[in-house]
């Protein structure tokens, strides 16, 4: 039989199952790796939809108006060409998806129902009830479950990977496997590929208490960049205005609540103060992340004007009739009742800005590589397209994006390779077991006062307290500090469970070392950037610095390890090395972004789209 | 004083513990201060921070699964005083104490409260739960269909295979073939589609064999347990149905 190149897909969300449907149709075998059954992936938790202009709303939307609020949504530092590309494919995906089942909301004529969405002053975004993501993940995970039963993909569902394996010490090294570990039986085994892709998501697990699931960590990606790969404007990290505070995280409330009229306010003078609608007349309500973040936490902490002293400002949906809410809504209302006992449509909702979604993220070309030949990034875990601020719904659509470029391109990547995976000595594969398997085995045996968990909450109070949404140097030093002190209190953990199946315990004890290595990268990241700019704020440099900093931020750590990661102390491990590139802004020339005068208002130089396909 | 002695307030919770699969369980007795705002995983995550029973003991971490915390992943579903429904809105001042935490009975356990659910995903195969698509190539919009046909859809589509109905079930387990009310479910879901339509039949004739439709009791346990208020028994009337229908006509076809 003739050989043939199989590719490995880690992470089950959007990104990893359209990168493995692609390369399933481009004729490749896949393994798709998942912490979690892949149908649990953290995909499920976007609530609010999918941005396309299909322009079915008569508003005479286009991708290139869809494409021009992305960037200036992101505040320029995203390389154009890629973004640009998405919008033009966006009305495609959505209707892919809608042939694969997705039960999107539908107008009295049968056709696609849009909404409106922050940043945007179009009807732009399809939506399947209030839980979108899990509707888009599902009709993927349907797809990929038909390619399994018709012998393409092999699950391997409770492994979680722990590193790549390279074909050599060399700094052309190429990507060639990963070794995984069963979070139940414990085995670590390595698996053989052409090429990997990592569908990994967001780190949001560092800064403790997030809207993210408690699978996302980031150790996939905090891993590759401490074996070599390039990390990507870490400091962007999305701060989501509307959440429900939580004793174990923080719920998302989704956009649309705010789409579909949904009034933010505070108390002032005995009357509600419509703060948002006041700063920001031409988009009220829907001004995109950062700022309506920025403004909650003006009016909470600068004003002192939060709901009863507390830090929670009012989300008001009761002027809508209850039954329009239960149509648009219903799941995300239903989410709040469940946890606050308390009915959204009669009382206005509770909600605080929470860490949400990581710009930020592995380096990748146009065909998603990574700068490690044959390892590939998509979705979250990829920094393209967002960069400074992500759009609400482009997330959903940028996994997608993400996974309809990689899944070609590995395939294509596969054509140029001189030898297969199983062909490569058995040594390569046996040594990084080896070394992975040493790296848990110190885990294990790790028998200090520190608890882990306790470990894990403090990094997260420290980062959520000074590199979220307002950031100043001298807390962002005091912080990296603090992060190494953490480092070094790692190595005094007590893993308080011996046992050898299922252990949870040692799986976060080995997570925690790389998520503070990954801390460490954001807040050095904001450290060096001295602007304002999306996401990233400093009053202390509160405007957007083009001359110095419309770039992208590079670190590398150096030396990477080689095939596993050893755990060292700050001053014995690697240096977090930082570096600029340049951004591809060709297309459109970046002007100045401002959300209280229309878009086109605030510079007439939007470039027309004479280069656009 | 009041705030003393509402700091007094404590959580009792038992949990069924078990190291491995085919390990003796046994009971372990928690006792953590209580909160406002609590739920099953909050308090879980107290006692992983600091794993001591109620009479002192160091232990080690209860395990359990569990991902989105939003009643939208399906991962974290146990059985809280004796229902099966998910941890995360399992909120506190709402249940009965001593709260009592245990896994799922009708999958293999994996270690304390995890359970391996992967059966479940089997039934989704032998239903071919799953739109037969030309390929993912962008070639235009997908079939039209009405609101209301959106809405019914997006309501079994909800399904986050959790497997509280298939606790409840008496008909399902390790001792029989039955698929439960999910997997039938999402034929309805399938087959309801325009697309998913033209494959009705072999998802109708998957259900028809020996572990399929005709298995149910009809105790309808599972519509009172499941999560999303998905009308599983309705499913199930709708599928059986339409399968008598389908092999009356195969009846009619062969005899022609």
């Amino acid at each position: 039989m003739a050989k043939s190149h199989r590719l490995i897909v880690v992470g089950g969300g959007l990104a990893g199952l359209m990168t493995t449907i692609k390369a399933c149709e481009a004729g490749m075998d896949v393994d798709l790796f998942s912490v979690v059954p892949v149908k649990r992936s953290h995909s499920v938790c976007a609530q609010g939809g999918i941005n396309g202009a299909v322009n079915t709303k008569g508003e005479g939307d286009s991708p290139w108006e869809h494409f021009d609020d992305t960037v200036y949504g992101g505040d320029f530092l995203a390389n154009q060409p890629p973004a640009h590309k998405m919008c033009e494919a966006a009305p495609g995906i959505i209707y892919l998806m809608d042939r694969l089942g997705v039960p999107f909301s539908r107008t009295p004529e049968g056709l696609l129902d849009f909404r409106r969405f922050g940043g945007t002053k179009h009807h732009r975004t399809a939506f399947a009830g209030a839980s979108t993501g899990q509707q888009l993940l599902y009709a993927l995970d349907e797809q990929v479950r038909a390619f399994e039963v018709a012998g393409k993909v092999r699950k391997f569902e409770g492994w979680e990977f722990l590193g790549m394996v390279k074909d050599s010490d060399g700094a052309d090294a190429k990507c060639c496997g990963i070794v995984a570990t069963n979070c139940v039986t414990m085995e670590v085994r390595a698996f053989r590929a052409a090429a990997v892709a990592l569908a990994t998501g967001g780190p949001g697990l560092i800064y403790g208490k997030s809207t993210n699931s408690m699978i996302n960590t980031g150790f996939a990606a905090a891993v590759s960049y401490m074996q070599g790969a390039k990390y990507a404007n870490g400091e962007f990290i999305q701060v989501h205005p509307t959440a429900i505070p939580g004793e174990d995280k923080l719920r998302l409330m989704s956009e649309s609540a705010r789409g579909e009229g949904g009034r933010v306010w505070v108390p002032r003078n005995g009357k509600p103060w419509y703060f948002l609608e006041e700063m920001y007349p031409a988009y009220g309500n829907l001004v995109p992340r950062d700022i309506a973040t920025r403004a909650i936490y003006k009016v909470v902490y600068d004003m002192g004007l939060g709901v009863n002293g507390k830090p929670v400002v009012y989300l008001d949906l009761s002027h809508i009739p209850a039954e329009t809410l239960r149509k648009k809504l219903g799941a995300i209302l239903e989410i709040y009742e469940k946890f606050m006992g308390v009915d959204p449509t009669k009382v206005p909702m509770q909600v605080f800005p929470a860490v949400h979604y990581s710009m930020g993220g592995l380096w990748v070309d146009y065909d998603q590589m990574t700068n490690v030949p044959g390892l590939f990034a998509v979705g979250e875990v990829d920094y393209s397209i967002h960069c400074a601020n992500r759009l609400g719904a482009n997330s959903l659509l940028s996994c997608i994006y993400a996974g309809i470029v990689a899944g070609p391109a590995m395939a294509k990547w596969t054509k140029k390779l001189k030898t297969y995976a199983d062909d490569l000595p058995a040594s390569l594969y046996e040594s990084a077991v080896k070394a992975h398997s040493q790296r848990i085995d110190f885990v294990k045996k790790m028998d200090g006062p520190e608890n882990p968990f306790e470990l894990g909450r403090e990094l997260g109070e420290w980062m959520t307290r000074n590199v979220t949404v307002v950031r100043y140097n001298k807390k962002l030093e005091e912080t990296d500090t603090k992060i190494q002190e953490l480092i070094e209190r790692w190595f005094r953990i007590g893993v308080k469970d011996r046992g050898e199946w299922g252990n949870q315990c040692v799986h976060y004890t080995r997570q925690l070392y790389t998520m503070l290595q990954l801390a460490r990268v954001i807040t050095i990241g904001a450290l060096k950037r001295n602007e304002s700019r999306g996401a990233h704020y400093k009053p202390d440099s509160p405007e957007r610095d083009d001359a110095n900093f419309l770039k992208t931020t590079i670190a590398m750590y150096e030396p990477p390890r080689v095939p596993g990661v050893g755990f060292g102390r700050p001053r014995e491990a690697g240096e977090h090395a930082f570096s600029y590139e340049p951004v591809d802004v060709s297309l459109i020339k970046p002007r100045a972004r401002k959300y209280d005068v229309d878009k086109g208002a605030s510079a007439a130089a939007v470039v027309q789209p004479v280069a656009s396909k | 004083m009041q705030d003393s002695k509402r700091n007094e307030r404590t959580v009792e919770l038992h949990i069924r513990r078990q190291e491995k699969p085919g390990a003796e369980p046994r009971w372990e007795i928690f006792q953590l201060q209580w909160r406002p705002n609590l739920n099953v995983i909050a308090v879980l995550m107290d006692i992983r921070a600091n794993p001591v029973t109620a009479d002192g003991k160091a232990t080690t971490p209860p395990a359990w699964d569990c991902a989105c915390l939003e009643e939208v992943c399906g991962a974290c579903t146990m059985i809280i005083n004796g229902v099966p429904r998910q941890a995360c809105t399992a909120l506190i001042d709402k249940l009965e104490q001593p709260l009592r935490l245990e896994p799922m009975s009708k999958f293999p356990v994996l270690r304390d409260l995890m359970v391996d659910r992967s059966r479940m995903f089997e039934h989704l195969k032998t239903v071919k739960a799953w739109i037969n698509m030309d390929g993912t190539h962008d070639i235009g919009p997908g079939p039209r269909y009405s609101q209301s046909l959106a809405l019914e859809r997006y309501k079994l589509s909800e399904c986050m295979t959790c497997g509280c109905c298939l606790e409840a079930c008496p008909q399902y387990g390790p001792h029989s073939k039955f698929i439960g009310p999910q997997a039938i479910s999402q034929v309805r879901l399938f087959n309801s589609h325009p697309s998913g339509a033209m494959s009705a039949a072999t998802r109708l004739e998957a259900v028809m064999g020996p572990g399929g439709i005709t298995d149910c009791g009809d105790a309808q346990n599972c519509v009172k347990v499941c999560p999303k208020s998905i009308p599983l028994t309705e499913s199930i009337g709708v599928v059986s149905q339409k399968t008598t229908l389908h092999a009356f006509k195969k009846l009619l076809w062969f005899g022609s």
